[in-house]
Parts: C-alpha cells; structure tokens; sequence
C-alpha cells in the first residue's frame, strides 16, 4: 500500500539563496545588551566611583584614604572576618551531623528534620535576629527571664547584644546551606564505597573517618565557605545586633558611609575588600568542589544502606531537636506571642491577646501593606525577567549559537561573588545620577534583585536545558519548524517545571531580600524587608513579629506549590544555592 | 538528474579536518549508505546535507538549487528533508499522532487532512492503535517506528537516518534494517543512511560510501565493495579478509608460503611489493591434494574455532610465519596440528591499496 498523496501543495518554500542572517540573532543581541546593563556596568561604575572625587569626579585616592583613614573602619572589617569564621564554625557544628544523621544513618524521622531545616532556610536572618533579641536580649529576654525564675539569679546570663550573640544567630539561619551540601555529598556516597572499606578489615569508625568523610569534606567546606561569606556579606542581623552592642562590621559601616550624606564614593571604596575576599573564597570554593569531590559527586550513587545507630540514633535525634529549637522552635513561639500580644514583654496571659498588631500592620499603618505588596511585586518582577534571560543565556550558551556563548553565561553566574551590599552601591553608582535616575524607583530595585538572583536563575537554567537532548529540536527544524517553533512548541514544554522551580528559588529569596533594597528603597518602593529592619530601630517589636509572620505564612502557598511541582526537597538541593 | 549532489564538501575545526573533499551524486529514489568507523567523519557529512551546519568548502545542490556553500545554508527548516535521529527524538510532551502530525501541521495542512495522513502511515508502521500514547508509554522499537513514521509522512525530498538502530537490541535491529528498506521500497525516497554497522549498511542500501579518517575510502554497490574492495581499509572493515603481501618475481609473485603466475592474478603488471585481499570463505581445505583450477598448498592446521554456522581455522601453510584464515562449512572437522592442502583460486585475490 501506498500513501497516493498529491504533492503537499502547502508546504514551505522552495529552498530559497542561502542565507547567513538569522533573525533570532536580534534576540541574542538585546541579552548581551540587557546583561551589560544588569552586571557589567554596577560593577565598573562601582569601580571607578572609588576613583573619583565626590563633586568633580577627577581622578583621586583620596576615597581609600578617607575609607581606611580610621582605626575604627579597620576594625569594622577584621570584626567581619572574625565573625564570618565563627559562625562558618558553628554552623559546621549544627549542620554537619544532622547532614550525616540524615543522609547516612537510621536516626528516626529525617523528614522532620529536613522539614525543620526547610523551615530554617526560608526564615530570613533579620526575622531570626528579632526573634533571638526576644530570647536573649539582656534582662527582658525570655531565656533570661526563666533564668532568673529557674535560679532566683538577679541578672540572666544571656547577651545577644554581643559578638558571639550574633555569630550564634546568624550561624543559626545559615546552616541550612552546609546541610545542603553535605547531604548532597553524602547522598552520593555508596555504601559499597564503605563496604570495600570494610571488607579490607577497616571497622565503622575508621571508615567512616577514611572513606565517608574524605568523600564529603570537599562539600562540607564549599558549605563552609558559603556560610562564611553569606556572614560578612549579611546586613539585617548585624545592624540590629552589632550597632546596639557598639561595635561595626563591614556593612554596617558601609550603611553609615551610605548615611546623610551619602558618601558613595566612599563606599564604593570600603566595599572592595568585602568585594575582594568574596571573590577569593569563590574560587577556592570552586577549587575544592572541582578537585577531590569530583569522582564522589558524579559517581552513581549505587545501593545505600543507612548505617544503623543503635542506642545513639535517639541521641542524635535529640541534637537534631536541639538544634531545631534554637533556630525554630523557639523563635517562632515568641515571634508568635509577641505578633499576638498588646506588650511582649507581659508574656502568655490571656488578657495579654490581641490582634491590633496585625490590624495595625494590615490596615492601619501607612506604608507596611503596601510594602508587602511591594516586596511580592518586585520579587515577582524580578524572578520571570531573571528566570527568562538565564533560559535565554542557557540555552545560547549551550547550543553555540552565538560565539563567546560561555562569557554570556559566566556574565550571569558573576553576581554570585558580589555581595547584595555592594551591588547596591554599584547599582547606586551607575544609576542614581541624573543621567537615568532611578533611585528610589520600583525599576531599580527590580533591576538589582535580578542582578541579584541570575546566578540562581543561569544554574537552574543551564541544567535544564543540558537535560534535554538538542535533537528534539533539530527534528522540528528538519520537519520544517523554526528555532522559535522549537523553543515555544518542544522546549518550553519540556521545561515547564524546571522553570517554576527556578522561578520560585528566585522569588522566595527576593522577597525577603534587605541588604541590596536597604540602599536602594525610596519613600514609595519601601518593600516588606526594609519595613521590619524599620520597626527593629523604633523598637515596635509587637508589630514587627506580626508583619515577620505574615510575611513567612504568604510563603508557605508557593512552598506547597514548589513541592507539589519538583518534590519535597526541591529548595534543599544544591542547585537553589 | 541528480537529486543532492555533494561537490567536494569538507568541514574543517580549526587545523582538524573532520570531512575532506566529499563528492557523491544521488540520484532520485536511490538509498546510499554512509559507513565507517565512528569518528570517520559520516554524522558530520549527514549533518551538512541537513543543514545544521555549514561546510567549510565546496557546495551541496538539492534539484539543481545550491542549498549549502561556505558563504550560506538554507536553514534545515526550509530544505524539505526529514530526519531520524539516533536517539529518536520523540518529543515526550506530545502523544505520538501529535509527533507524526507535527510536521503537517507546520505545512499548514487542515485538520481533517492532517488525520487522514497521520492514521494512514501509522497503519503502515503498524502503531494505528498506539496512537494516544505518550511515547514513555513505548518500548524502544515503537518509538522507531514513531521516528519513522514522522519523518516519511512529511513525503520529504530527502530522508536522512543517523545511526537510527544503535539503540536497539539485536533482534529488533536486524527486524527494523527490513523495516526500513521495506518503508523506501514503498515511498522511493532518496535516502543517505549513516551507520558504523555493515551488515545494516548492506540490507538497507543500493550504494554505500566508505567512509575513514573523512575521506571517502570507496562508493559502491553492497555486493561489489565486498568482492571488489579497493583499498585494504574497505577490505578489512567490510568482512574479514587476510591480506597477503607479495613481491613479483619474474613472471611470478610470490607469496609467503606459495607462489602465483602473474598473468593470473589482478593487477600484478608492475613491480614491487603488491598486496592482496583474500576472504577466508574463498580458500578451499580439504585432507587430499585437489585437482581444482587453484595452487594447491601444503599447511598445518594452528588453531580453530566453532561458532555454530561455521568453523573458523587458523592455517599455516608450510614454512610460512602467518596463518591464514579459512572459513568453512560447520561440518568440515580438522583437529589441531593436521597436514592439510589449501586450494587458492588466484582469481579471487583482489589487489588493495
């Protein structure tokens, strides 16, 4: 049998003169444009401003004489370092046995425990910062006050106002990104790895310090890392922890360098060694997850059996339970009695609940409505601009339409070295002035959370686009459809998740992000992050805690989304770092 | 006239030449085969014929129109072939009548003509009840077939395959290599078929092209690239062979362990060291001196193997360092280390490069 089919008469045309021009080229063009605007000029401008005189703009040093000029801004930066080292370290110490405990053994209910760190993870660090000033906070301080009932003492022995305060908080709400990591790692280690350990005479203990951590440490110290430079480069906890208990760190002095008048030059200037060393640990990070981790980290993860505890596996529950409650349990318990509370300070009684705070927050208060709505819209803005222009990015990069493909992606994961502050101020230098002007506007905090959150975008982006075959595309050029038709018809299908998923890895983040709005927010463009910080210095915490909370319970729908669409766990892979 | 004509076509990455000065002519409804081992340059050739990429010199004509130049490509979305790639390309978010239809709905077909075709050819590929599924609903054949079927329903000037059969087991490859010549003897389209697999090379094609280190080794048909192989690569990737070295002497050659007339043997007119191809299924054995048109040599037997269809013996003849290979019959027994008498038709020795 034969199809006896006339001549497709509406076929495409004949084969035209060959031509070189492609008109997606156009596209590709406008990216290269948008990424110059978006990384390339923050960047040079934050650069040069440091070279330049405030009112001339003639070439000086005079900006690094001013900004090191001082004993105290030195120790402004030493105190980051210091800080950033100790809580990397105790972060370490919480996140590290719960990754073993979770990944690797039979410690009972590893779900909760990811449930808590999720919960951990999605808690902002200012939020967590409120809350321990309502633990810890000197005298007032719940934990104190049980101190003093407990033991008749009349001071309690809690400071939060103080160095380890806040390395402790902010170790707290950054462990989740070692948790992350190292049960990526370990997740990868099979047990037939540990079995020929053990089969060459080698027992539990020796294996586990021979084979399992060796196989881990390169990820436990990326996670490390990560942590040290998310400490220096945070904003929130040290302006409301480091400022009241008299000393400064890089970016609190940075806020003040930022302060009437705003000295931009500066700043520009003091943020190169934050900028600098962010930089460095990058790539050494980079360096160590490349080099030893490698063969762990692309092995196929073959059978794995969990390593049974015995009596230890309800121990090891207990250190998960007790980490839990230091950055979960109790912080949202007080959090919640003060959003529900005429005066926090009067505790639990009943006469005590109300709910003004949230018909304040909610209805009364001229700007923090608005300043949610604002967070949710920027961030909304912000994640489709970034989730497309990566897909854009990703997918010319991976299939070599364009010649220097890589230097587009490499553009769009460089963000990732530059702290949110100094971005801030490089997105200050380059479009505050009168030129364009958009301090202050919705567009530039749009533009800066973007920067901000590409290199989650171009991450996600890549790996999807890796994942999919090119020839289900070219099998729609060869039937006659275009790129485009590719892209709209076969890719964009099969990518729908990967692109809600990433799209939400960028939203949840930027709708708490503080330390690049803190720079950037006019009267009208306040977002929910910068509210809160505003409320922490006018010390209205009953208020803050209700607008904390009803910025957490307008996450949890997309959580449930997320879930729904990639799987539990999908905020705690590595690729949402 | 020629349907795709490729004139000395080459694809240079930098100082690499990946294909070099390509030239073949297909005429209308004619299957071609392009093999060689992988990194020989075919997929790359396939791949300039679909336009995916430009060549580096010399031009491709589809019906007399130059379709592919150094300086220009028509996009293989207006060149009005279709394609089978080697992982199918099955779209996994269409079901598989919206696969096959795909390409008639990018031609703008109506609704109800789009139907008509797409059940038709899936009656043909014998998927008619498959129709609805989601191809991860299909097992590797099936999705073949969907491959197929797409790509023919088009009725496309040009029917291109990359290695389609590497991802099946043995059995479905050898029922699919019918398959597809059975669908080009139904729709006669022109088709160039990449392979690394001779024996699906020999099935599927009127011509095949040899193809080694990007430049064409020999074009011709099945049948004769296997008695007439001309160069001692296309010898020993097509079959198996021995090579035997020569030197002409006189009017003689002689070979290690025999010695042939000359005037017998193919190509034995100048000088010098020759070299020869000589299938192992071309040389007689047997216990006693025959009295065959061949030279009749003494040997030993060195070695053997027994696979079933045929006996695989290693024979030395007498004072010679190399064996040759022989093939015979599954019922002819020699033991290890048995005198035996060769018959070596010079006939059957073809001269290689």
């Amino acid at each position: 049998m034969a199809i006896a089919a006339p001549a497709i008469d509406t076929a495409p045309p004949r084969p035209r003169r060959a031509a070189n021009f492609d008109s997606t080229w156009i596209l590709w063009i406008a990216i290269i444009a948008v990424l110059l605007f978006l990384v390339v000029s923050p960047f040079v401008y934050l650069v040069v401003t440091s070279f330049q005189a405030e009112d001339t703009g003639v070439f000086t040093l005079m900006n690094y004489a001013t900004a090191y000029g001082r004993a105290r801004y030195i120790d402004a930066l030493l105190n980051s370092l210091k800080l950033g080292a100790a809580a990397a370290a105790l972060a370490g110490l919480f996140a590290v046995p719960l990754a073993w405990a979770v990944a690797r053994t039979d410690m009972p209910a590893p779900g909760l425990t990811r449930m808590l760190v999720l919960a951990t993870f999605i808690t902002p660090p200012y939020t967590g910062a409120v809350a321990w000033i309502l633990l810890a906070g000197p005298n007032a301080g719940w934990l104190n006050r049980f101190y003093m009932l407990a033991t008749g003492a009349e001071a309690g022995p809690f400071n939060i106002y103080s160095f380890t305060g806040l390395a402790i908080v902010i170790a707290l709400y950054s462990f989740p990104y070692i948790f992350i990591f190292t049960t990526a790692a370990l997740e990868l280690v099979s047990s037939e790895m540990e079995d020929a350990a053990n089969i060459l005479g080698a027992g539990p203990w020796r294996t586990m310090r021979r084979v399992t951590l060796p196989l881990a440490l390169p990820a436990i110290l990326g996670g490390l890392i990560i942590c040290f430079l998310e400490a220096i480069a945070l904003f929130g906890s040290p302006a409301m922890i480091a400022i009241p208990a008299r000393f400064n760190v890089v970016t609190t002095q940075l806020f003040q360098f930022f302060g009437n008048p705003v000295r931009v030059e500066v700043a520009a200037a003091y943020a190169m060694p934050l900028l600098g060393v962010t930089v460095l640990l990058v790539l050494v990070q980079r360096l160590i997850t490349r080099r030893k981790g490698f063969v762990a980290l692309t092995g196929k993860g073959g059978e794995r059996r969990p390593i049974l505890l015995g009596r230890w596996r309800w121990a090891m529950f207990g250190y998960a339970m007790i980490v839990a409650s230091l950055a979960v349990f109790l912080p949202y318990i007080f959090l919640v009695q003060s959003a529900f509370a005429k005066a926090w300070g009067r505790g639990f009684a009943l006469d005590n609940v109300s709910l003004d705070n949230f018909r304040f927050v909610l209805f009364e208060h001229a700007t923090a409505a608005q300043s949610v709505i604002n967070s949710f819209l920027y961030a909304g803005a912000s994640a489709t601009i970034a989730v497309f222009l990566t897909l854009g990015v990703a997918y010319i990069a991976a299939r070599r339409l364009v010649p220097f493909g890589g230097v587009l992606g490499f553009l769009c994961v460089a963000p990732f070295v530059i702290p949110g502050v100094v971005l801030a101020i490089g997105f200050y230098a380059a479009y505050a002035p009168p030129t364009l002007a958009l301090y202050g506007t919705a567009l530039i905090l749009i533009l800066a959370f973007t920067t901000r959150f590409l290199p989650v975008g171009y991450v996600n982006a890549s790996a999807a686009i890796r994942s999919l075959n090119p020839e289900m595309e070219e099998a729609v050029r060869v039937l006659g459809g275009s790129r485009l038709t590719a892209l709209r018809r076969v890719v964009a299908p099969l990518l729908k998740r990967n692109l809600l998923g990433a799209w939400l890895l960028i939203f949840i983040p930027a709708t708490r992000e503080l330390s690049s709005a803190i720079f950037l927010y006019g009267p009208s463009t306040k977002v929910a992050s910068v509210m809160i910080f505003d409320m922490s210095e006018e010390g209205n915490f009953e208020r803050l805690a209700a607008l904390a909370l009803i910025l957490q319970v307008l996450t949890l729908p997309l959580l449930w989304i997320g879930q729904k669409a990639l799987g539990r766990d999908f905020m705690l892979r590595r690729n949402a770092t | 006239m020629s349907k795709l004509v490729l004139k000395n076509v080459a694809k240079r990455y930098g100082a690499f030449e990946a294909v070099s000065d390509f030239s073949l002519e297909l005429t209308p409804g004619e299957f071609v085969s392009l093999l060689g081992p992988s990194g020989c340059g075919k997929t790359t050739t396939l791949r300039m014929i679909a336009g995916f990429m430009p060549p580096s010199a010399g031009t491709i004509v589809m019906d007399g129109r130059e379709i592919s130049s150094p300086s220009g490509v028509v996009p293989p979305e207006h060149r009005r072939m279709s394609m089978i790639f080697q992982s199918y390309a099955i779209w996994p978010n269409m079901t598989v009548g919206e696969n096959v239809g795909f390409g008639l709905q990018v031609r703008k077909l109506s609704r109800a003509e789009i139907d008509r075709r797409v059940d038709k050819i899936l009656d043909v590929v014998q998927m008619r009840n498959l129709k609805g599924r989601y191809p991860a609903e299909l097992s590797g054949g099936q999705q073949q077939r969907v491959a197929l079927a797409r790509a023919i329903v088009v009725e496309p000037e040009v029917l291109l395959l990359d290695e389609p059969l590497s991802n099946l087991d043995a059995n479905l490859r050898e029922e699919m290599r019918f398959e597809i010549r059975r669908l080009h003897d139904e729709f006669k389209i022109t088709t160039v078929y990449v392979t690394h697999d001779q024996s699906e090379a020999m099935v599927t094609s009127d011509r095949i092209v040899v193809m080694n280190k990007g430049k064409i080794e020999q074009i011709d048909a099945p049948h004769v690239l296997y008695s007439r192989p001309r160069s001692r690569f296309v010898a020993g990737f097509i079959g198996r062979t021995n090579f035997l070295e020569g030197e002409r002497q006189g009017s003689d050659v002689r070979f290690e362990g025999f010695t042939a007339v000359a005037g017998t043997l193919e190509g034995a007119n100048g000088g010098g060291k020759l070299l020869y191809s000589l299938r192992p299924q071309a040389i007689g054995l047997s216990m006693q001196k025959t009295g065959g048109v061949g030279l009749a040599v003494e040997a030993e037997i060195a070695d053997r193997s027994y696979l079933g269809e045929y006996w695989d013996y290693q024979v030395r003849p007498l004072g010679a360092a190399k064996a040759l290979r022989v093939s015979t019959g599954p019922n002819a027994v020699f033991e290890v280390g048995s005198r035996v008498w060769l018959e070596i038709d010079p006939a059957a020795m073809v001269r290689v490069e």
